[in-house]
């Protein structure tokens, strides 16, 4: 598993990536209430905005972590958003993506990096 | 959170794993490890306990020794009847400007010889300067600084109290006491501000830890923060100063004409007689042009404060802004207030802008949950 600065975890799976937001994430966001995702098919640029996710106590951004195009989304987290704060590493993926450069994940933190990050 | 004041709970919010933020220039709990759904849903099921020590406690003794003229001299500042208030029971009331507007909201309770106020943290520095400056000839104006405040709301906060204070079971809604606990005097109100039954408690700062933690020992009981603190209020309909009333905003506007009894009314015992009289008067005869409605989001997405509102889906200017909203997790779903048009009934469709889309919601009545006062 690899991650962004944004608090993104993201897992190689094939060819497409899987894309959802750490533990630490989710405990800081507070209870999820509310997931809106991106149309399968967008093709998306490093740093847009693609997903909004809505806690009891704020609005907050997905952003893309790679450039590349939006191949699936998690349709269950609209009806259980609650899925987030349960299995934020698991259940509760947000999208897939098909990435034109797979070698981008190598820069990314590793766990131990991430953890670093987080302290 | 340097220059951020503490209440006496402090250390206890700290020990319970409180995640302390600046609210009203005090840090306080915005939630603890439970989490703000789980701790709103504890409360309407079960009790919490909530530190409300930050909010201004006055107590405003006549200088005649005749409560009446407290009574007299407190009722020239609001568009309430305080003179009619009965010994042993609390109100609702508003402090009102010049202009109409609302320069707090805050409780009151007739006590006998004097009268016991509650107001907001954030406006606390300037009522007690507003009282001071207009209620000196006749009152004594004492802030308290020397007890904590909390409030212990929800369908088992009158078993959990009575097992400490055993008249606190006979209270009624709105009743004030003053019953003890181990020696200490307690300062109980049959109130709160979630739409549950429940209690506000002033206990003296030495003792209010003790208190708290013999709440807390009791299974039913557990702490609750800001967080659930506003959803609750949010669900039950009542208005947070500062958001959904303010100086700019008229009782009426507000939707608070139901705090403004006969005796002040036009034709009343004692019609007019405060600040702001001629609009507020006019605006209950007349009706105000805008009034403060709730809203039912269509879909999940919450619309928060500060959202635009608009009556049609595709053109047209705002008609109004959402005050408060978020999401309720009793009703499962988003709420909002609003200011909008008094023309636009309930049931009318009006549309919020959320991240540059207008979305659907349905002027509703509020409470969006029923309220479960103890009557």
């Amino acid at each position: 598993m690899k991650y962004t600065e944004d608090h993104e975890w993201l897992r190689v799976d094939g060819d497409v990536v899987v894309v959802g937001i750490t533990a630490h994430a989710s405990e800081q966001l507070g209870d999820v209430v509310f997931v809106e995702l991106p149309e399968p098919g967008t093709a998306v640029s490093t740093g847009d905005e693609i997903c909004v996710i809505e806690s009891v106590k704020a609005a907050s951004d997905i952003r893309a972590p790679l450039d590349g195009e939006i191949v699936e989304v998690n349709g269950d987290l609209a009806d259980n958003p609650g899925m987030v704060n349960e299995d934020p590493t698991g259940k509760a993926w947000f999208f897939k993506m098909k990435v034109a450069d797979l070698s981008a994940l190598d820069a990314m933190m590793d766990e131990a990096a991430y953890n670093e990050m987080i302290g | 959170m340097a220059d951020l004041k503490r209440t006496v709970l402090y250390d206890l919010h700290i020990a319970l794993g409180g995640k302390m933020v600046p609210f009203a220039g005090y840090e306080m709990p915005v939630q603890y490890p439970m989490g703000v759904l789980k701790e709103h849903l504890h409360t309407r099921a079960q009790a919490g306990l909530f530190d409300v020590s930050h909010m201004g406690q006055v107590i405003l003794r006549p200088k005649s020794g005749d409560a009446a003229d407290a009574a007299r001299a407190f009722e020239a500042l609001m568009p309430v009847d305080v003179l009619g208030l009965a010994e042993g029971r609390q109100r609702y009331g508003l402090f009102t400007n010049e202009a109409g507007g609302i320069l707090d909201d805050l409780m009151f309770a007739n006590r006998g010889d004097h009268l016991f106020v509650v107001v907001n943290a954030a406006c606390k520095d300037q009522d007690i300067a507003h009282m001071r400056a207009h209620l000196s000839d006749a009152c004594v104006v004492e802030e308290i600084t020397d007890r904590a405040l909390v409030a212990l709301q929800g369908p088992a906060a009158e078993a959990a109290l009575a097992r400490l204070v055993p008249g606190a079971a006979e209270m009624t809604f709105m009743q004030v006491a003053i019953l003890d606990w181990q020696g200490v005097d307690l300062w109980i109100s049959r109130s709160g501000y979630t739409g549950e039954d429940g209690y506000e408690i002033s206990v003296p700062d030495a003792q209010a830890r003790a208190f708290c933690e013999a709440l807390l020992a009791m299974e039913e009981v557990a702490p609750i923060g800001l967080g659930a603190r506003d959803s609750l209020r949010l669900e039950a309909g009542m208005c947070l100063y500062g958001h959904d009333i303010d100086t700019t905003t008229s009782p009426v506007e507000g939707n608070l004409g139901w705090a403004i009894q006969k005796a002040r009314r036009a034709g009343g015992a004692r019609e007019g007689g405060f600040p702001g009289a001629a609009r507020i008067l006019r605006e209950l005869a007349e009706g105000p042009a805008r009034r403060r409605v709730g809203l039912k989001p269509e879909g999940r997405a919450p619309m928060r404060e500060g959202t635009q509102v608009f009556a049609a889906a595709e053109s047209g200017a705002p008609i109004g802004a959402i005050t408060s909203g978020g999401f309720g997790p009793s009703i499962e779903g988003p709420m909002a207030m609003a200011y909008l048009p008094a023309t636009l009934a309930e049931g009318a469709t009006v549309y919020g802008d959320v991240r540059g889309k207008r979305l659907p919601a349905t002027i509703v009545p509020m409470p969006f949950l029923p309220n479960r006062f103890k009557r």
